[in-house]
């Protein structure tokens, strides 16, 4: 009946699994991305469906290879979830192939050259995301506008294959983004204060009425899932908010300084990927600090070199390089941020007796 | 009453409504009773019987040796049958010297057997003096020999009394009844060990879960104004010393130091209470409050236990298992040790026997860390439960004590969150283990050193001392063969 003794204490558990922390945050994801099918149409669900199932063959591919066994890994729905948000991270109509080859950037080189779960560096989404830009970089910057499902001008579901699996964007649809449109109107000497009258008002980029990549658009919709996800405790507030903090005040003081240069901090909170990489990328357990004062260093990296990207460097959009620049300073920020240890000074050594005699 | 926050612990889920509203049974005694001769921390206890002699409840049966140690007396009346090995309350099953004592049935008390009138009157070592007399140990389960612990004035200034009634263990209800039924001695025990301690200030802190108790203890603290009874959050491990203490009066213990460091003693319920029966009764420690807990059991009990009781017998007496139980665990869930087996007998630590089903207990098969810092926020010392996991299994113990391996109190609240199911304590307790080997193995290795050396220079000295011998005794006989040449 009783079994040798040979494990400690102790004898109960939380009910915390890895599976259900991956299932809660696809739960999160699913308003967000279901919008944006809507909105993107069927290429958009094309490619989704194509990236996910992808980053599950590479996953099972890399485990193979490894010689571990297939169930328990890919049960916990860690692939299906980098497979998830690398396709929200995509422009909605771009080829099948991207998302084939952003698996094999993410699942293979993103994350078992290093392991496997747990033993990446870098978070595998933004890996294959960077990696297929600069690979790729007509593919991954031809956006277009809300073509929602079902409606006049919409291409429907043969017109769709086409554009996903034949490669060609049909003329009349490309459209840009708010980040790209401002950063070729000043690189044509058109000042930020002129090109902003031409973008959606507030309202639409907060819904998501805008151009965008697969998922990122709404942020009503994203930050509804955010909020849950702190609800259910897998997440904290402190890396989104010190993210979004960050690129909305470095922006603000931007603006101030500069008003024909740079766009104010609203613009760049509500545009790109701001909203999904705050919630949901940087948040990554894996490539973040572990230590709540460590997130919060992450966070503010994360935010200030977004805006610098954004608005320094040759790509209009930021977000991405600055998470992966930020996730190799993971190590030394957990070396820095290591709590106080109990009855210890900061510096390790113990606190002063006072009752000795 | 003002409380200070503490960092990490956990929610555990805390199932105490097993056993809450059972009250206090006495359990039958058991045919055969096997007292170990150490129950507690520090040096075993000596026989002080002879095998066949006949023994009345609380005569002396195993003497103390040396101060840190404690006694340990006839649980009741009856014949000792043997002074041998038996199995002991330990995880490792192996076996600890124990007598063995068959009870005659009348639960005789010994003669004599009386208490002090007025224990203010006693100094504080005469109180400290019954106290160890009596046999008793910190109940709570470590054993530490409480006198020793009472003598702690005559080396540090202290200031209060803390009495831990958090009891923040799942399923454990026994300090919970002692106090709702037995608050009077309770709390007289504790004004006798502040008496001794040389402190007026005490505090009873007691977690929210248990409001009865909490009423109890309050209502017959209530004449005295320097006693307070805190209200505590439920959080485990709120009955960590330490952070117990902190918890009441915001001050922070030393790593590697005592509570006293910082003026504060900190005692059990139940180790007041065997304090006010040794010292208003005169009676030695010899039963306990167990409780006998978990899904597998039938009916879950507080029971009070004739110390050497097997814990069959207390199985039996709930009326034995539902289903049989996934594991058998001494003590509470978070921080107790399996049983090897049900043979082995109920001692002064033992405070709990839980008979957990595999739903209970939740184990899953370990998988990769990801890293969610689950164990970080958990932890209530400050540590970083998956670095020191991932040092210990690379076989980098020096890594492992850097990181702080030596100031985790092993309380199971990051192996509870780990959604990865990876069992961090087993990890920390192989590393603690492995170092204490290694230092055995260093002090072994100087050791036999200096053995080594010392012959040496012996055998040196020796073959000097010849080789000067002979030298001498050539110069001896050479002189007398050239006088004879000359």
């Amino acid at each position: 009946m009783i079994e040798t003794a040979n494990t400690s204490a102790p004898y109960t558990h939380s009910a915390a699994s890895v599976q259900k922390t991956m299932t809660t945050v696809i739960l999160a994801l699913v308003p967000a991305t279901a919008f944006n099918l809507y909105l993107f149409g069927w290429p958009a669900v094309f490619l989704f469906g194509v990236t996910v199932l992808a980053c599950v063959g590479m996953e099972a591919l890399a485990l193979t290879i490894g010689g571990r066994r297939l169930l328990p890994t890919l049960g916990d729905g860690s692939a299906v979830l980098t497979g998830w948000l690398l396709a929200m991270t995509l422009p909605p109509w771009a080829p099948w192939w991207t998302g084939v080859l952003g698996a094999v950037f993410a699942i293979l080189l993103g994350k078992h050259v290093f392991g496997g779960l747990g033993q990446n560096l870098f978070n595998p989404a933004m890996v294959a995301r960077v990696g297929l830009l600069v690979s790729f970089p007509v593919a991954l910057t031809s956006w277009v506008g809300p073509h929602p499902l079902f409606w006049t001008g919409t291409p429907g579901f043969q017109d769709a294959l086409n554009i996903t699996f034949g490669g060609q964007i049909p003329d009349g649809f490309s459209a840009a983004t708010a980040l790209g449109f401002v950063k070729t109107e000043l690189s044509r000497g058109i000042p930020v204060s002129q090109s902003m009258g031409h973008l959606p008002d507030l309202m639409d980029m907060g819904l998501g009425l805008r151009a965008g990549s697969l998922g990122e658009t709404s942020l009503v919709l994203i930050l509804a899932g955010g909020l849950f996800l702190m609800w259910k405790k897998v997440i904290t507030w402190h890396i989104p908010t010190a993210m979004l903090g960050t690129l909305f005040v470095v922006a603000t003081l931007g603006h101030l300084g500069n008003p024909e240069r740079f766009a104010d901090g609203t613009f760049h909170l509500m545009s790109g990927a701001a909203f999904l990489g705050a919630f949901f990328i940087a948040t990554d357990y894996v490539t973040s600090p572990v230590s709540k004062s460590g997130q919060i260093v992450f966070g503010c990296g994360v935010g200030l070199l977004t805006w610098v990207i954004r608005s320094f460097a040759g790509y209009p959009e930021g977000v991405a390089f600055a998470i992966l620049l930020m996730n190799s300073l993971t190590p030394i920020i957990d070396q820095y941020t290591r709590p106080r240890r109990f009855g210890r000074t900061r510096r390790g050594e113990p606190l002063a007796p006072q009752g000795e005699k | 009453m003002k409380l200070f926050k503490i960092r990490g612990g956990v929610h555990p889920e805390d199932r105490k409504h097993l056993a809450a509203n059972q009250a206090i049974e006495d359990l039958p005694l058991a045919p055969l009773l096997h007292v170990p001769l150490q129950q507690h921390i520090g040096n075993p206890a000596t026989p002080a019987v002879r095998r066949g002699q006949r023994v009345a409840k609380g005569e002396l049966i195993g003497a103390a040796q040396g101060p840190m140690s404690a006694p340990v007396h006839a649980p009741t009346s009856g014949r000792i049958m043997g002074i041998g090995s038996f199995p002991a309350h330990h995880a490792s099953g192996l076996s600890v010297r124990t007598i063995t004592l068959q009870p005659d049935g009348e639960d005789r008390w010994l003669e004599g057997l009386e208490g002090v009138p007025d224990p203010f009157a006693l100094t504080p070592e005469d109180v400290a003096a019954r106290v160890a007399a009596a046999g008793i140990v910190g109940m709570g389960g470590a054993t530490f020999p409480s006198a020793v612990k009472l003598n702690l004035r005559t080396k540090y200034s202290l200031h209060t009394l803390v009495i831990n009634g958090a009891e923040c263990e799942p399923y454990l209800t026994c300090d919970d009844r002692l106090m709702r039924e037995h608050a009077a001695g309770v709390l007289d025990g504790a004004r006798i060990m502040a008496h001794a301690l040389g402190v007026s200030r005490i505090i009873i802190g007691i977690e929210n879960n248990k409001p009865q108790a909490q009423d109890a203890m309050t209502g017959v603290a209530a004449p005295y104004p320097e006693i307070r009874v805190a209200h505590l959050p439920m959080r485990f491990p709120m009955g960590s010393e330490k952070h117990l203490v902190q918890t009441l009066t915001g001050l922070e213990t030393p790593a590697r130091g005592l509570t006293a460091d910082i003026g504060i003693v900190v005692h059990n319920p139940a180790t007041a209470f065997a304090v006010h029966q040794a010292l208003r009764q005169g009676r030695p420690l010899v039963a306990r409050l167990v409780t006998v807990s978990g899904a597998a059991i039938n009916r879950p009990r507080n029971l009070r236990v004739p110390l050497g009781t097997p814990v069959q017998h207390l199985i039996d007496h709930c009326g034995g298992f539902r289903e049989d139980p996934a594991k058998l665990v001494s003590g509470g869930p978070m921080m107790g040790q399996p049983l090897p087996s049900t043979r082995v007998p109920i001692v002064k630590g033992s405070n709990g026997v839980l008979a957990l089903t595999a739903t209970e207990i939740n184990a899953g098969p370990s998988s990769p860390c990801i890293r969610c810092g689950s164990c970080v926020d958990a932890c209530p010392c400050g540590l970083l439960p998956l670095n020191m996991a991932a040092h210990a299994r690379a076989g980098d113990l020096e890594g492992t004590v850097r990181l702080g391996l030596m100031d985790c109190i092993g309380c199971g609240s990051c192996s509870f969150v780990c959604p990865s199911h990876i069992p961090l304590v087993q990890f920390f307790n192989y590393a603690k283990g492995e170092m204490a080997a290694r230092g055995r193995a260093k002090q072994k290795q100087t050791e036999t050193r200096r053995l080594v050396e010392g012959r040496a220079e012996r055998m040196e000295a020796i073959q000097r001392a010849k080789r000067e011998a002979m030298a001498a005794r050539k110069r001896d006989t050479a002189k007398p063969a050239a006088a004879a040449e000359a």
